[in-house]
């Protein structure tokens, strides 16, 4: 069962007590901005974990997953525009477009397989990228503000208290490793594991594994998408720039550092990147220059990721 | 429709389909031969342009910028193949994915460095001014000289690959690495040489174009992305295949940016053809790929013996 002294699982619990405690714990060591760090390192460790569901355990590797952010984003985004700010509109809405968006990609893009399927999500979400910078009524590369968060029409409980928001968000986290660890040990799960490690074999036991990848898919776009809209509600904000392709790029980055087809190495590894990124853009503007050799680093060396590292005798499969 | 447009569009098309084979050539030998995915092809395109643009500024022409430009894109995709792309090969994809994504962090920032974050102007020689009468259109000069130019790369690419020696290696590495170096090809000569070729031709490109668009930090990406597109649809592996969907993306590209509104005209009302128009043409070319995808998933020219 399960060894909660383990290396890795003393780090996972140290990360997720951190984000359940920051907001008590950083306005008391005078550090009150590392609140919205954490925030945001809960938003990207949805995205990523979504990620993982079809990078890590079914062998997708989506090179356009930070579209389903946008798409949520936007969702959002784009109702409050039209004045539209209650919740039990806006999330069925932004959760029904990342549903039919991935279905509809995943449908085109699962019918090829390893370097084409890399290219094709690119490609289409480079697609809907290029959509939102030419779509001048909503603001185009500038991006739109949102000037009120999701409404849920009751009085003690509202998104515009950053504490109830920053809990929310902490809540949906929670919820998605719990329904990604559901999934991996469910036959769902069995069956995508099976499918990255010999498709051709789960196939010949009569199982059709197009059929589940694209579920997956699309459960991982969903997932993202959730995340999508709690960015944009977080951060009252959304611009092409969210679903632009390096955000892809950090994205599989995040899952890869951490550790992948592992339940809390997507967490670990947008905790790690996030503060990273923080750490050293606060030392030179150009951090990009020590963060680009430090991630081809990362892939020579610690494939396994973070948690790869801290449990011996594993390796990435 | 207007005639004298049209055809200056199309022309426009068939130049960016010329940038883009440039691109898509060099990216396509080294994922057909190394099974490589390369990312970092767009930071060549950026090095290209900086470098060959800064000796042309230097020196006062552009032609000398062109011919230095080469030997050092040469060395430089060499030193990038030999320093890092080498460890990746018996690595999986998304490995792949990653190295190169982190090199173009490296190679954006050390430009901005370099260059400073305004990026570069080079400006066009006199003698590649002004503009001449093709028939009913007048066209500018230089505009000429990149299709001829590409034309004249993408012929000699063709007999390098088909009809030289060093073409008969390049296609036996790629269609049996392990059986070419048992046979005494020195393969990982072969893999830094074609590497080489690559990155000269993404900085030809990226170099041919600064004069019309200045060298910017992370200009190869947007080029990149639609490499890929051309190199999905032609089928991976094909130089041919690139030359064809590298030609049919950019006259379609830039023939639907210029009249998608008109022709959505002939049956939308006037205010939902102008604002769906630029969305529309925008999304053109992806539309194209996943029609072509669904229908033939290795795209239209797979290469020969490739799985």
């Amino acid at each position: 069962m399960v060894d909660w002294k383990s290396p890795a699982n003393i780090l996972t619990i140290i990360v997720v007590g951190l984000c359940a405690v920051v907001p008590f714990l950083a306005p008391a060591l005078g550090e009150p901005f590392y609140v919205i760090v954490f925030a945001r390192i809960m938003i990207w460790a949805i995205a990523a974990v979504s990620l993982n569901l079809i990078m890590g355990y079914g062998g997708m590797i989506s090179f356009g997953h930070a579209v389903y952010l946008g798409i949520g984003g936007y969702a959002i985004g784009i109702l409050a525009f039209h004045g539209v700010t209650s919740v039990w509109i806006q999330w069925p809405v932004a959760i029904g477009a990342c549903a039919v968006i991935s279905l509809i990609f995943g449908a085109i893009s699962l019918r090829t397989r390893g370097v084409y399927f890399i290219m094709i999500t690119l490609a289409l979400a480079q697609m809907l990228f290029f959509l939102s910078v030419s779509a001048e009524r909503y603001g185009s590369d500038d991006g739109l503000n949102i000037l009120a968060r999701s409404d849920f029409g009751v009085r003690f409980f509202s998104l515009e208290d950053n504490m109830t928001m920053y809990y929310t968000i902490f809540a949906v986290l929670l919820a998605s490793v719990f329904i990604s660890w559901k999934l991996v040990h469910s036959r769902f799960g069995v069956v995508m594991r099976a499918a990255k490690s010999n498709d051709t074999r789960v196939q010949a036991v009569g199982v059709s594994t197009y059929r589940y990848r694209l579920m997956a898919f699309v459960i991982a776009g969903v997932m993202c998408g959730i995340a999508g809209l709690l960015q944009a509600n977080f951060e009252r904000f959304v611009s092409p720039d969210m679903m632009n392709w390096p955000r892809s790029g950090e994205l599989i980055f995040m899952v890869v550092l951490g550790g992948m087809s592992t339940l809390f190495g997507p967490v670990t590894g947008a905790f790690v990147f996030l503060m990273l990124s923080e750490i050293l853009s606060s030392w030179t503007i150009h951090w990009h220059i020590i963060f680009g050799p430090f991630l081809v680093l990362v892939v020579l060396f610690a494939r396994g990721g973070i948690h790869g590292l801290l449990t011996p005798g594993s390796d990435r499969e | 429709m207007d005639y004298v447009l049209l055809t200056e569009q199309f022309l426009n098309g068939f130049q960016l389909g010329i940038i883009l084979f440039l691109m898509a050539a060099g990216l396509t030998l080294v994922f057909g031969i190394m099974d490589l995915v390369n990312l970092a092809h767009g930071s060549m395109f950026m090095i290209g342009a900086f470098v060959g643009g800064t000796i042309a500024v230097v020196t006062g022409s552009f032609v000398i910028g062109v011919i230095l430009m080469i030997p050092a894109m040469l060395i430089i995709g060499i030193v990038v193949e030999m320093t890092t792309l080498r460890t990746l090969y018996p690595r999986d994809h998304l490995d792949h994915v990653l190295a190169t994504f982190g090199l173009i962090l490296f190679f954006n920032e050390a430009t901005r460095l370099i260059w400073g974050p305004e990026g570069l102007v080079v400006p066009l020689p006199d003698f590649l001014e002004g503009s001449v009468a093709l028939g009913a259109i007048t066209y500018p000069v230089y505009r000429i000289v990149i299709i001829v130019v590409g034309l004249l790369v993408a012929l000699g690419l063709y007999i390098l690959v088909s009809r030289t020696r060093i073409g008969m290696l390049i296609r036996a590495g790629a269609s049996n690495r392990t059986m070419a170096g048992a046979l005494g090809v020195n393969i990982p000569m072969l893999f830094s040489v074609v590497f080489g070729i690559g990155a000269v031709l993404a900085g030809l490109a990226g170099l041919i174009i600064t004069p019309i668009t200045a060298a910017q930090i992370g200009m190869g990406e947007d080029v990149l992305i639609l490499a890929f597109v051309v190199i999905v649809i032609g089928g991976i592996g094909s130089i041919r295949g690139a030359f064809i969907a590298s030609i049919v993306t950019g006259v379609i590209d830039t023939m639907g940016r210029s009249f998608l509104d008109v022709f959505l005209l002939l049956f939308l009302p006037e205010n939902a053809a102008e604002s769906a128009g630029p969305a529309l043409s925008s999304m053109m070319i992806y539309i194209l790929m996943a029609a072509i995808l669904f229908f033939r998933p290795q795209g239209l020219f797979p290469p020969k013996g490739a799985g």
